[in-house]
């Protein structure tokens, strides 16, 4: 259709030509007529008719508006102008790449993240349904099925738990991550298997009744090559058998957005895969993550309301287990707000950096671009003067700008793409099925267009008020006129300072940010990673009943500590740092008999008394545990310092006592310990408390804590042989505690580098701005300087003249973002742990960042400035 | 569209009227049309010739007018511009709008000569 119109609109213009044309004849027909000369009558019949060209132009503007013929006519015209200046069209589209590129790696990130829901259906209406105290995102089962049963605001309701098992074939046994899925899991979320069938609700007759297990597509794929005879088949989890009834679809990946199961099996398997008996009878463990999907038209608050009703029925119901239960509705994908609320937080916080940095890019562009409109305005005058409306150059300048921009935004996002498919296909962790798939779709492409020619328009208009302003007359008399060139600057000038202000601001924040994590990076851990192996083992997976546990564990100890180089060896039941760490108890003063309300949760761990010597834990005061601490000895306690200070007010609590829920002998401390980090390593101080091995047994993991001098690999060939002659059984998880930290490390170290390139993106593009001010600024004046060298100006004189005014604007620019950066921080620090402007690294940082930056742009120039030849100079015009 | 007044002969409105006036006596190509004015004005208004043809196209654009190829008095093709039905009514409301003005003016020039 558009062809159409454009044909006859064409035809329209010729037609308004050939009026004119005919215009013109006519009345010179006439003239000669009366006697002019063919000549005489051509000039007389046009002096009457006016400005042929300016007429036919304002008839065809009646058209339309703006013209799409006069859109062509600019775009040809603003290529023309770019072809001709390669190196500014050049260096525009990469600064505009750099700050789009930037501005859609961060968005794609959170648009994965967070904006794009789960890929299952109905996804705006899933909800995890957590505890309101920020964290506490797991449910009991039988919680879980009170929420389910009574609620009236729910279609339904899944609970779903992270494991990781041995899963066995004929042939091998390999260590996977899957989950425990209740019975209606698949239905509510409506996924259907690629192959066989899932398990529902109804194959759920109570515990260990569903012996099933699901596949994930890409875990069948690489175990067992895509066999579709694989279905039907037994497999073994943890030694139970199960059998495989289906297959997920290839784009399922579960319901965390990071983590990929491998097998989904029904959750009243729990305690046939060697769960706690009582995983789905307790009511005061919390274990599974509960999902659920809210009825059409109910709201979250409304849901939220129904639950928390619920909520209070069960603590009636069970004033124990069930005291003070509450709930809250949170978006699911990224292990309930645990993750979510932080990754939210930062990457909002990235997301408005990126965007400064675009701004500053703009900002940039904006004076290159008023520079070029200073340096055009004779051609401007021209224009002017030849009768080119104000609208059409501005529309011009316009149309270059938006040019520029779109193809800035292209190469960006070019840029992005390749950056994100390479992120996307990283697996941080071997043997972790943990994924960050983030690649742009489409909503990230329009954003990418409009903020492409949002950024056009942004720094196209940028020089408009100079073309508005611009006489004619004046320019062409005094194109060169140092009152006008003053005035020209000021704008150029002030976009300058604002972009400096802006990079700086940026350099600042980033380097707080790395600051900020450095520190958190290096605050004490409270163990000693370096130099340790951790060997996991699960005796629940070897068969072990608990009371069996204690003379294995010892046997372990003791083999281990045999092997030649090994200077400490320790058990404690939880990887610190590591994932599924950590459970946490309620403590009581002594005396207390009514334990509803606790003094508060503590992180809690079963030691042997060589832990200390073996993770590097520093006993403050006090004693170790000894093996003489038995089962038949008065209950000892090891606290930490923050637990010390919660609970007694002091940091010498030996010999104080308190009690755990229900108990009635107290526990009395023995021993402080250092602070450290226990499940995160931004978490505030966090009170714990360590336990002998032989007096709270608990069914967790195994994990032994090998200090060696040994090389890891030597060390975990040791290891493997030594357990396996004491029970061939046993499964074996072999780290090093630094490669197991990575897990902990990684949020850190991800931010790090995100808000490093950050800084510097805003780094390069100060360079850039202020190189081209300074650049520009010595082009226009080397008469001037010539004229001064011949006069005998000194070299450290040209420098001042030439470099003076960019270097007064780097300098204000830098104190006022340095000002607003300090301001900014505040913000910052509720992201980034540790973050404090306060710190005069950065300050000092800071300064002498810019200062690089301002020397590396401003050299060049200044080398201009000086090797100026006045007679050569002087020569030309 | 058109920004620039200074261009704009007589105030605004004026020459479309009386093109259409013209046009109304009988369809016209743009150089009969600016001829005709001329004449009928007794070449009291000053009328650059040109200025006919953009004030034409928003015409044209309103719907006021319509073009057809046609033969100029020399016998060379053109345009001929030939009112519309709207044109025609548009013609009648202006034309009384501009009695009614002309004549509160003329009321007020009166009574500044007293």
């Amino acid at each position: 259709m558009e062809w159409i119109r454009r044909l006859f609109r064409r035809r329209r213009y010729q037609d308004l030509s050939v009026s004119i044309q005919e215009h013109l004849q006519e009345k010179a027909d006439e003239l000669m007529e009366d006697g002019m000369s063919r000549e005489e009558a051509r000039q007389a019949a046009r002096r009457a008719f006016g400005n042929v060209g300016l007429i036919e132009e304002r008839s065809r503007e009646e058209w339309v508006w703006p013209e799409l013929d006069g859109l062509r006519a600019d775009l040809k015209y603003a290529l023309r102008q770019l072809w001709k200046h390669p190196g500014f069209a050049l260096t525009a589209i990469l600064t505009l790449s750099l700050g789009i590129g930037a501005n859609v790696v961060v968005f794609t990130v959170l648009n994965a993240l967070i904006v794009r829901p789960l890929n299952v259906s109905d996804p705006q209406r899933l909800y995890n349904v957590e505890h309101k105290q920020h964290g506490w995102y797991s449910q009991s089962y039988p919680d879980y099925l009170d929420f389910r049963d009574r609620n009236r605001t729910f279609d339904g309701m899944v609970a779903y738990d992270t494991m990781s098992a041995a899963l066995g074939t004929r042939q091998t046994t390999t260590k996977n991550f899957g989950y425990l899925a209740s019975g209606n899991y698949f239905d509510m979320l409506g996924v259907q298997p690629l192959l066989g069938r899932f398990f529902h609700a109804n194959d759920e007759h109570g515990t260990n009744s569903a012996p099933y297990i699901v596949l994930s597509y890409d875990f069948w794929r690489a175990r067992f090559n895509s066999d579709r005879t694989i279905v039907g088949t037994t497999v073994s989890l943890n030694k139970q058998p199960l059998t495989v009834i289906g297959i997920a679809p290839q784009d399922f990946h579960g319901t965390e957005i990071f983590y990929w199961p491998e097998f989904w099996t029904p959750i009243t398997n729990g305690p046939l895969i060697g769960y706690s008996h009582h995983y789905l009878d307790n009511r005061s463990t919390h274990n599974p993550f509960v999902l659920g999907k809210l009825k059409a038209g109910v709201t979250p608050q409304q849901a939220s309301d129904d639950l928390n009703s619920i909520c209070r029925q069960l603590a009636e119901q069970y004033p124990n287990a069930d005291y003070g239960l509450d709930a809250r509705l949170v978006k699911p994908g990224l292990m309930g707000d645990l993750w979510g609320d932080a990754a939210r937080n930062f990457l909002f916080g990235v997301m408005a950096l990126a965007l400064l940095v675009l701004l500053a890019a703009c900002a940039n562009l904006g004076s290159i671009f008023a520079a070029r409109a200073a340096d055009r305005s004779r051609e401007l005058a021209i224009r002017l003067a030849i009768g080119s409306s104000r609208w059409v150059i501005l529309r011009g300048a316009l149309t270059e700008a938006i040019l520029v921009s779109l193809a800035g935004g292209v190469a960006g996002t070019l840029l992005a793409s390749a950056l994100l498919q390479g992120l996307s296909r990283w697996q941080p962790f071997a043997e972790f099925p943990f994924h960050v798939v983030v690649l742009p779709d489409a909503t990230v492409y329009v954003l990418a267009v409009l903020l492409s020619l949002g950024s056009g328009i942004l720094f196209g208009l940028l020089p408009a008020r100079q073309i508005q302003r611009s006489d004619a007359a004046q320019l062409m008399k005094s194109s060169m006129g140092t009152e006008v060139l003053f005035r020209r600057f000021t704008l150029r000038e002030a976009l300058l300072c604002i972009q400096i202000a802006l990079c700086t601001l940026l350099v600042t924040a980033s380097l707080v940010a790395l600051r900020g994590m450095e520190r958190s990076l290096q605050a004490p851990l409270g163990f000693q990673p370096q130099g340790v192996m951790l060997a996991g083992t699960d005796l629940t997976m070897a068969g072990y009943r608990e009371e069996q546990f204690l003379p294995v564990q010892k046997r372990m100890l003791e083999e281990t500590a045999r092997i030649p180089g090994v200077s400490a060896v320790g058990i404690i039941d939880r990887t610190i740092l590591g994932e599924g760490c950590c459970g946490s108890e309620g403590v009581f003063r002594s005396g207390t008999t009514d334990f509803r309300k606790e003094l508060f949760d503590s992180r809690n761990f079963s030691i042997s008394p060589e832990y200390l010597a073996a993770s590097g834990m520093r006993l403050l005061s006090g004693r170790n545990f000894t093996w003489h601490d038995t089962s038949d000895s008065p209950p000892v306690v090891l606290v930490n310092v923050t637990f010390a200070r919660m609970m007694f007010d002091s940091t010498s609590a030996v010999g104080q006592r308190f009690l755990l829920y229900g108990g009635k002998l107290p526990k009395e401390v023995v021993g402080v310990v250092e602070d450290g980090k226990y499940q995160s390593l931004t978490e505030d101080p966090q009170p714990a408390m360590f336990f002998p091995l032989t007096q709270e047994i608990n069914d967790n993991d195994t994990v032994m804590v090998v200090r060696s001098v040994l090389p890891p690999t030597q060390l975990a060939a040791m290891l493997d042989r030594t357990l396996s002659g004491i029970d061939r059984n046993l499964p074996l998880t072999l780290h090093s505690w630094p490669d197991a930290l990575d897990l902990a490390f990684f949020p850190a170290r991800a931010a790090t580098a995100a808000l490093g390139i950050m800084g510097l993106l805003a780094a390069m593009l100060a360079i850039t701005g202020t190189f081209g001010v300074a650049t520009y600024s010595v082009s226009k004046r080397m008469k001037e300087f010539g004229i001064r060298v011949a006069l005998g100006a000194a070299h450290m004189e040209m420098i001042r003249a030439a470099l003076g005014r960019a270097l007064m604007l780097l300098l204000s620019g830098s104190i006022a973002g340095l000002a607003l950066g300090i301001l900014a921080s505040h913000l910052l620090a509720q992201i980034v742990y540790e973050a404090t402007p306060h710190d005069p690294l950065v300050l000092a940082g800071t300064i002498l960042t810019m200062a690089i930056l301002g020397l590396l742009a401003t050299w060049i120039p200044a080398r201009r400035s000086m090797s100026i030849d006045p007679a050569r100079l002087l020569r030309e015009d | 569209m058109a920004k620039n007044p200074e261009h704009r002969d007589l105030f605004a409105g004026a020459l479309e009227l009386m093109i259409l006036h013209s046009l109304r006596v009988k369809p016209m190509h743009g150089y009969a049309l600016a001829k005709h004015i001329q004449l009928v004005s007794d070449d009291l208004l000053q009328i650059e010739e040109g200025s006919l043809y953009p004030a034409l196209q928003r015409l044209l654009r309103a719907g006021l007018l319509e073009s057809k190829e046609g033969i100029s008095a020399k016998g060379r093709p053109t345009r001929i511009y030939r009112l519309t039905r709207a044109g025609i009514g548009h013609l009648e409301r202006e034309k009384s709008g501009f009695e009614t003005m002309f004549a509160g003016i003329t009321r007020v020039l009166a009574v500044s000569k007293t």
